[in-house]
This record gives structure tokens, sequence and C-alpha cells, in this order.
């Protein structure tokens, strides 16, 4: 089976270090996500693993064989690149067929493969076109045909949606999604695009800097960030992060004062929390309630009403200048100018030390609710 | 009533020809450029005219076309009677397409070589092949001459092809190098996936992508080779060995030129190269990278 381990690997370009030792071990059948700011290192690491880039130290081994020295076809990986890369002299069947023909396989099976790959991917009907005949869309799913006849053991995709429309986008991902349970295989995709990682994600890996910042699945990342970084980067809108003082340290729970002067208790790990420190403290946006329902409270005064339908982003300022995002109800009436107090549960505060590291959260067996604020008030009664 | 309509039309489209400014570049961009053909293809007219016209003609009325009483095509049947012009012909023909073949294949690899590997002595090489686009090959004639006797390549047509490879190369590089580094990374690194070799790589996928290049130095490099009098003056002016521009010179005496076969001659030497030049010119088209990325 088709496991790659990722040992220490490290990558330098002369004296600029970009990757400061990756340790990752990937299953045959997962779904990674690589996912981080632009920089992070993420399409390079993507990149040494395809063998387009040479591997400065470490080990990397996919089915039991160390392959840092292999090229690229050897290694059983099949990559899809941001920008498509068709060959533009070549048909779309040509196109698919190249890699197949280069390995000397025979005209029937080539043909046979190419079509099964086609109908997988709805192109059936494309194969006599250029390239350049076709939609973004299009290019994108022929560019994912042409790794699917190579029969790889690890697909490779480089942000492939990153240059589709929205709509498409979502339709794209979707397919994905769908490619991966129908084909089984072993899959690593690089993306900005945190929602990408969470929908289609076995496993994410949130990269920073050249580090893996945390890995896990996408629900353990958004419920139990283990850095400030990973819990701005997991979640749309943005986390809320509030500057605070701790006030009291009891076994369960830290009893908080905000820079706006708002008291606030966090049930978190207090085993290395004093009293007086600084702390920066998180809440979601999904997780602040219009209204004074739930223990905790944050005041502030409304800048921006952002009506989405279905939900209504509401930014405000608190008495620090500190801004705020509530998701409010969708048909929420509340105007630019005023006051609003929004409610959160202590059970979904996180707490971060200075150094942006998290205090662990206490896990209970059953999770927060995060949708349904009277359920939250009820077990807090 | 439509005469009405003729004189108003014309009037009106002066009028907005003089509002619109696009209209008026346009316009005097065309001209520049009508201008500017018709001073470069009055020579070849001239030629052409001339060629089909007796002697007396030529002398009297230049500029005139021929006409029933001036019309001849005695400098044809002299040039193709005389038995050699047809090896003449044929001398040019294999000097240049050999030389142009050799050019583009040499030029696009050496191009391919400097732009995507990285190897000690690369930047050294760029700049010989810069240098190469400076200095003219004409000056080292002498030395040219000197190693072709050292080689016994005087009077023969590989001494030709050889000096005219090493004339084309080096523009040669540098246009295909620009060309080359506009290919976008990833069509290289996914065939690198497909396992494709890079000896494929450059001939199956660089190759084609950088056609409309290729016909531009072709272009380029057949011309000035097809055109040549220097060097096959001074390498190959054996009666075997003889290039067309060395041929037609054999009709010019110092007392006596006979121009009906000079002109002859250079109008049937226009032809080869013109229909190369159609060749290649079908090769310049755009936007071949098109659809590849994004």
């Amino acid at each position: 089976m088709a496991d790659v381990k990722l040992n220490h690997i490290k990558k330098s370009y002369g004296k600029v270090d970009v990757l400061h030792g990756i340790d990752l071990d990937i299953k045959h059948g997962e779904f990674v996500v690589l996912v981080g700011a632009s920089g992070c290192g993420k399409s390079t690491l993507l990149r040494l693993i395809a063998g387009l880039e040479e591997i400065t130290a470490g080990e990397l081994i996919i089915d039991n064989k160390v392959v840092n020295h292999l090229d690229p076809a050897r290694r059983g990986i099949a990559m899809v690149f941001q920008s498509y890369a068709l060959y533009p002299h070549m048909s779309v069947f040509k196109n698919m067929a190249f890699g197949l023909k280069i390995a000397g396989q025979g005209k029937r099976a080539i043909r046979e493969k190419v079509e099964e790959a086609a109908r997988i991917l709805q192109i059936d009907h494309l194969l006599d076109r250029l390239p350049r005949e076709l939609s973004g869309g299009q290019r994108q799913r022929v560019a994912i045909g042409r790794a699917i006849v190579r029969d790889p053991n690890v697909f490779l995709f480089d942000e492939p949606l990153s240059n589709l429309d929205a709509a498409l986008r979502v339709q794209t991902r979707v397919e994905i999604g769908k490619l991966h349970k129908d084909l089984g295989a072993t899959i690593i995709y690089v993306t900005h695009d945190q929602v990408e990682a969470m929908t289609l994600g076995d496993k994410i890996v949130v990269m920073n800097a050249g580090r893996i910042e945390q890995c896990g699945s996408p629900l353990e990342l958004y419920r139990y960030p283990q850095t400030q970084f990973v819990a701005g980067f997991i979640g749309s809108p943005k986390m809320n992060f509030i500057q605070g003082t701790v006030d009291q340290v009891a076994t369960e729970y830290l009893a908080l004062t905000l820079k706006d002067g708002a008291q606030v208790k966090a049930y978190v790990d207090t085993s290395e929390v004093q009293k007086g420190q600084q702390v920066t403290v998180g809440i979601r946006p999904e997780h602040l309630f219009e209204g004074r329902d739930l223990a905790s409270s944050l005041t502030g005064e409304v800048k921006l009403v952002e009506h989405l339908g279905e939900v209504t982003y509401i930014y405000m300022n608190l008495a620090d200048g500190t801004e705020v995002v509530v998701r409010g109800e969708g048909e929420s009436e509340i105007r630019v100018g005023d006051k609003l107090e929004a409610s959160f549960a202590p059970e979904s505060v996180h707490v971060f030390n200075m150094n942006g590291k998290a205090m662990p959260k206490v896990r209970r067996s059953t999770e927060i609710p995060v949708d349904n604020p009277a359920i939250m008030t009820a077990s807090q009664a | 009533m439509l005469a009405k309509q003729a004189i108003a039309a014309p009037a009106q489209s002066w009028k907005t020809a003089f509002l619109n400014p696009g209209l008026l570049k346009k316009a005097s961009v065309h001209t520049i450029l009508i201008v500017y053909t018709v001073i470069a293809l009055f020579p070849i007219l001239v030629i052409l005219v001339n060629a089909f016209k007796t002697r007396k003609a030529i002398f009297n009325d230049p500029l005139a076309f021929p006409d029933a009483s001036s019309f001849t095509l005695v400098g044809f049947t002299e040039v193709l009677e005389r038995s050699t012009f047809d090896v003449f012909f044929f001398n040019s023909l294999i000097v240049t397409l050999l030389s142009l073949f050799f050019v583009l294949l040499f030029g696009a690899m050496a191009a391919w070589a400097l732009t995507e590997y990285k190897f000690r002595g690369n930047l050294f090489i760029a700049i010989l092949f810069a240098m190469g686009i400076m200095i003219p090959i004409r000056l080292g004639t002498v030395s040219i001459l000197q190693l072709m006797v050292d080689l016994h390549l005087v009077n023969t047509l590989t001494a030709l092809v050889l000096v005219y490879i090493a004339q084309g190369l080096p523009l040669a590089v540098y246009i295909l190098s620009e060309f080359i580094r506009t290919i976008p990374k990833e069509l290289k690194e996914a065939a690198r996936c497909d396992n494709v070799s890079e000896y494929k790589i450059f001939f199956q996928i660089v190759l084609p992508l950088i056609r409309p290049a290729l016909a531009t130095v072709a272009v380029f490099t057949m011309i000035p080779i097809w055109n040549d009098l220097w060097f096959p003056l001074i390498l190959a002016p054996g009666e075997s060995t003889q290039t067309i521009t060395l041929g037609v010179q054999q009709f010019i005496g110092q007392f006596v030129t006979d121009w009906n076969a000079v002109l002859s001659s250079l109008t049937l030497a226009i032809v080869p190269v013109l229909i190369l030049y159609l060749i290649f010119s079908r090769q310049l088209i755009k936007g071949l990278t098109a659809g590849a990325v994004k």
C-alpha cells in the first residue's frame, strides 16, 4: 500500500531555509490537505514529494521505499498543477495519453484507460479538442484525467481550484471529493483556502513559516487549535482575538479580565498559568450570539453589518477599540452605530499565551453544540 | 438622386475620419508602411520588369513595362542553356537549407540548455554567443580561410555550411532563448512527472511550442545566406561549387555586361527564397501556447 512517510524533511535554497524539518505520516487512501498562508512552504513540500525539487535533508518514503533520489515518474506519483500545464499543441486525448505512450504501453490499452478516465470526469466528448478550446473547468478536468490514467500511488494537487471562478470552484471541489472516494487513492492537496481544506481533507496539515503548526482532522483543528495561528487560520470569518489578563487560576477554569474590562471564564488546562499573566482570548464569531442569553458577554459599537441571507456578520468595536466579528441571525435588524451585547459560553473560549501557544481546552464527553444557544444556557443552568 | 448620395457619403466619411483620431492614426501608419514597402520593392520591381525586356528597351526606358515589341525571354534562355546555372542554383539551395537546418537545430538546443539547465560555464557560453552577435564574422575571414585550407575544405560546400552555421547561431540562440523562457515551467514539470526524457521534452514539447520563433529565426538566417557573395567568393569559387550570387557575376564583365542574363538569373534567384519565406511565414502564428496555462 502506498503510505507516504516524511522523516524530518528539510529544504534550503542556498542559505535560506524554507522547510525546517517536516515529519508527517500519510496512510494509504488518506486525503491530506496542506494548508497555510502563501510562502509557508506548502507548495515547496509538495514539489519535494513530487521530486521536482531536491530534498536537502531528511527521508521521503513512499510505499516503504526511500525515494529521495528517484525521478518524479519513478515515485509513482501524478501531479495536477494550479495552471493545469496541459500540452497546448496536443488534443485532450493526446494530453492524457502522452505519459502512457512514453511508458511504452500498447495503443489499445492507452485508448481504454483514457476513455475510462474521460468517462469518470465526464470529458469524453472533448477528447479531440485542443486545450485552448476548453473552459477553465474543463481544462482542470483534463489535467486531473492525465493524472488518473497513470494510475499513480499518490495524487498531488497544487492549488488546483485557484484559477477557477467561485461557482466552478465549489462544483469541482465536490467532484474531487467524490473522486477520492471512488478511486480510494492517496491524495496530497495543497491549498490556501481553508474551506477547501475543511471540506476535502481527512487530515489537515496547517503549515506556517516552514514548520507544521498542527496536524489533525478538520474538526479536531477547529475545536482544539494548538496555536493562535491555527485558531486564526481555520474557521471563517476568522476567530476574534482579544487581549486579557488572568485574574484567578482555578483547577478547572481561568477567570480573566479582557482589555475592555469584561469578565470572562474559560475552561482550559490551568497547570501552566499564573495569576496576572497576559493572555490572548479567542472566540469564534459563530460562538457569539446577539443578546445576553449566555454567561459572559462583550459589548461594543456596530461599525459594519454584512447581510448574507442565512447569517449576518456584525463587525463591532469594543470599548478599547478591538474589532470583533459576531455571527448574527440572518434577519438581524441591527444597524451601524447601534450598541450590541454579544454573549458566549465559557466552553467556547480559547486562551493563548503570549507565544501564541494554546492552553489545552478541557475535553468533554459531549462536544459543545455550537448552533443552539438554548441548549447551552440549559446546560449551564 | 443616386449621384447626390454618392457625393454626400464620402463627404461624411471624410468628416468622421478627421473627427476620429483613431482612424487618422491608422491611416497615417498605413501611409508610412505603404511608402516604405514601395521604396523597398522598387529595385525588385525594376529587376522583374527588365528581365523580360530586350537589351535596347532596358536602356531606353528602364521603368516601362514590357510590351509586344520589347518583350523577350532571351535572358532566361541564355541563363538556362548555360548548363552550369542549375549547378549554381542547386549549390545555393543545398548550402542554405543545410545551414538553416543546423542553425535551427543547434540554436534551439543551445538555447534550451542555456535557459533550462544550471551548469558551470553557462554564463560564459551565453556571453560568447552575445559577442557573436556583436562581432561580424567577416572580420575573421583570413583565419577562416586558413582554417579551411588546413582542413582541405576549400572549394567545398561543407566550408560554406560550416561558416554559415557559425554566422547564424548567435542570433538564433539569443532569440530562441527569449522564447523558451516564456514556456511555462509547469509544462516541463508535468512532462517530467510523465516520465518524459529531457530529449523528448525538448523535441516533443519545447520545439512545437517555439515554432513561431523558429520560423522567425529561419527567415532571419536564410536571407543573408542565400544572398551572400563574400564567402562563396573566398571559400568556394570553383566552377562546381559556385552559388547563384557568385554565378551571376560571370555575366558581369569588365567591359561588357549581359544585362538580360544578369536580370533573368536574379529573377530566378528570388523564387526559392520566396517559397521558403512563404512556408515559414505560415508558421508565424501567434498564441500557440494559449490554453496551456490559465
